[in-house]
């Protein structure tokens, strides 16, 4: 159920941090990370994912396979 | 029929739906005549570049605000120095010309990144840079992605300025989406300059520089994105107008996009009160890993920037001199002394702000000024050959700053170049070149794109210049001219001029028409 930020093309521009409206995205070294636990897909808040509409780098805010997808309750 | 920001505004937040479209919008230009700014005096349209203005041209309070900023009045670059902080690294579009990964490669040193600061670094890094550097008069923040992207980072740096620093003039740069948002923050700080890239404002030229926006949580594309940014641009821009902020509009110029759009921006941004516009040439390799660079679009030549600049005389005025600076760059004409202020650096400088040592500094830069002032008008006074040809021609100048002919060929980073004619001598441009001299020795392979980028000058005013770039010049058919060392630009200029003229009456030169000459494409060689 999540989002992740690949961290070797992430340029740290920080334009994904504030549009999360879970708060689950953090800076760390640099790069930002998403808290997979926090993250709902944006489901129930917005259209689409905010990390990713924000993100100016293809392909690097992906779908985490490794979660299952987010459901809404 | 809906405009796309109103289609946007009934999807979206109720926040958005407060924007009205552009059209019945008028706004009134609080207690400024409508030609204060731009208003043109002596020979048809303005003679170029931010203003060579003295009061008479200008209201006092509009004069007071540009006099000492190096990028609104092109005298005071000769003089003055900026500095760029970069504390805000997102970005909320996307242009053609960027590679997020690296700084904009249309700035001074393409494929570098700025070293990212906090509000604090920078506050830190400002007082250090205008310590040092006392005739640094403004400071910018133009990126590395959008001021207003990442807002609070911008207005803390500010806000803290405005407190510790209070002579320094504050700046911003932005793309313009998020600015009608942010006026009233903008004026409770007492930025009295803003500039706005504006590129376009008819869509379907924007949707060829612009792949997206993110705007009002929500990613747009195409047509669609750009008629957003549009109108956002335009109605930020009426809104600093009518609160009597300065405002400059960055244009870059794409060759088959928008160079024959950009007399329309001109006149648009115009009538909407900006009172500087500058036209930059589009910065675009391969190795710049932009879309443009990708694609192989091409960059103007120096004749194309020249003639869609010419061709927007007497619309807004015109700066010329644009350094196309890094958002982290400090200093003064071409040079950048960023590497002197690295934050490990600054943590070892015992700063202190002084302000009375900065007021002392810049009045004597302020007589220098003047002494520059009344050496050109004397000079263009003794001018005794008025004929009647229209002759006119470019020369280069190698200079340091102070505006005198006082920079060794091979030192020199880049020309000033000056439009002469028997009457008049005016400030067009200038050109970025790798350094010809490395480590005291010549390189040779380096001097045929110095040649290059002044190849359609006649002349290259310089203090001194060695035997063989000296051979390879005359080659090209530039003359190099080294008799003028140390002295003011505009009156050496003149003085070449008034002698090359005499030659050419008594039959001992041909005068011939020069070519086109290339803008500098590539990385800078130099450190």
């Amino acid at each position: 159920m999540a989002y992740k930020i690949v961290g070797s093309q992430c340029t740290g521009c920080s334009a994904c941090e504030p549009e999360c409206p879970n708060v689950a995205i953090y800076e760390k070294n640099g790069v930002f990370l998403i808290k997979p636990e926090k993250c709902t897909e944006c489901l129930g808040h917005f259209d689409e994912a905010q990390c990713v509409a924000a993100c100016p780098v293809d392909n690097t805010c992906i779908i985490d396979t490794a979660y299952p997808r987010y459901q809404a309750a | 029929m809906e405009s796309a920001l109103e289609t946007a505004s009934q999807n979206a937040s109720p926040s958005l739906s407060r924007l009205k479209p552009l059209t019945g919008i008028k706004i009134e230009v609080a207690g400024q005549p409508e030609s204060s700014g731009c208003g043109t005096t002596g020979g048809e349209g303005k003679a170029s570049c931010g203003t060579s203005d003295g009061p008479d041209d200008m209201s006092p309070e509009v004069w007071e605000k540009v006099k000492n900023h190096p990028c609104y009045s092109e005298e005071a670059h000769h003089h003055y120095a900026r500095m760029h902080v970069a504390v805000a690294p997102a970005c909320n579009i996307q242009c053609n010309y960027c590679n997020r990964k690296y700084d904009c490669s249309n700035e001074s040193r393409p494929g570098v990144v700025s070293q990212k600061l906090t509000p604090d670094q920078a506050v830190k890094k400002v007082i250090a840079v205008a310590s040092e550097i006392p005739q640094m008069t403004v400071l910018g923040i133009a990126g590395p992605g959008d001021a207003l992207a990442s807002p609070q980072k911008t207005f803390e740096t500010f806000r803290q300025l405005q407190e510790q620093a209070p002579d320094i003039k504050l700046c911003l740069s932005t793309n313009g989406l998020m600015l009608p948002d942010f006026v009233d923050e903008i004026c409770k700080y007492n930025i009295d300059h803003v500039t706005i890239t504006i590129n376009m404002i008819d869509a379907e030229v924007g949707e060829k520089i612009y792949p997206w926006i993110f705007y009002n949580h929500k990613r747009y594309y195409g047509r669609e994105a750009a008629q957003i940014l549009t109108e956002r641009q335009m109605l930020g821009l009426e809104m600093l107008t009518a609160r009597g902020v300065l405002t400059k509009i960055n244009s870059v110029l794409i060759p088959g996009v928008n160079d024959k759009h950009l007399y329309e921006v001109n006149r648009a941004v115009k009538s909407r009160g900006a009172f500087l516009h500058n036209i930059m040439p589009l910065i675009s390799e391969a190795e710049h890993g932009t879309v443009y660079g990708l694609t192989g679009q091409r960059g103007p030549s120096a004749q194309e920037l020249k003639e869609v600049q010419d061709a927007c005389m007497g619309g807004a005025n015109l700066m010329r001199h644009c350094r196309q600076c890094r958002a982290d760059a400090v200093g003064l004409l071409g040079e950048d002394r960023s590497d002197e202020f690295t934050l490990d650096q600054i943590e070892q400088m015992d700063v202190v702000y002084d302000l009375e040592k900065r007021r002392a500094y810049q009045e004597n830069v302020e007589a220098e000024r003047q002494a520059q002032q009344n050496a050109k008008h004397t000079a263009l006074a003794t001018v005794t050959d008025r004929a009647e040809d229209n002759m006119k021609v470019l020369v280069a100048v190698a200079t340091t700053g102070g505006g005198k002919v006082n920079e060794h060929f091979g030192h020199a980073t880049e020309f000033q170049i000056h439009e002469i004619t028997t009457t008049s001598t005016t400030f067009v441009g200038h050109r970025r070149v790798d350094l010809y001299c490395q480590g005291g020795f010549g390189e040779d392979e380096q001097l045929p794109s110095i040649v290059n980028a002044i190849n359609d000058c006649h002349a290259v005013l310089v203090a001194k210049i060695g035997a063989c770039p000296r051979e390879e010049l005359l080659a090209a058919g530039i003359e190099p001219v080294d008799a003028y060392a140390h002295e003011f630009i505009e009156k050496a200029a003149l003085t070449w001029f008034a002698d090359y003229r005499a030659r050419v009456a008594k039959g001992e030169i041909v005068h011939k028409e020069r070519g086109d000459a290339a803008i500098r494409q590539g990385a800078f060689m130099a450190a």
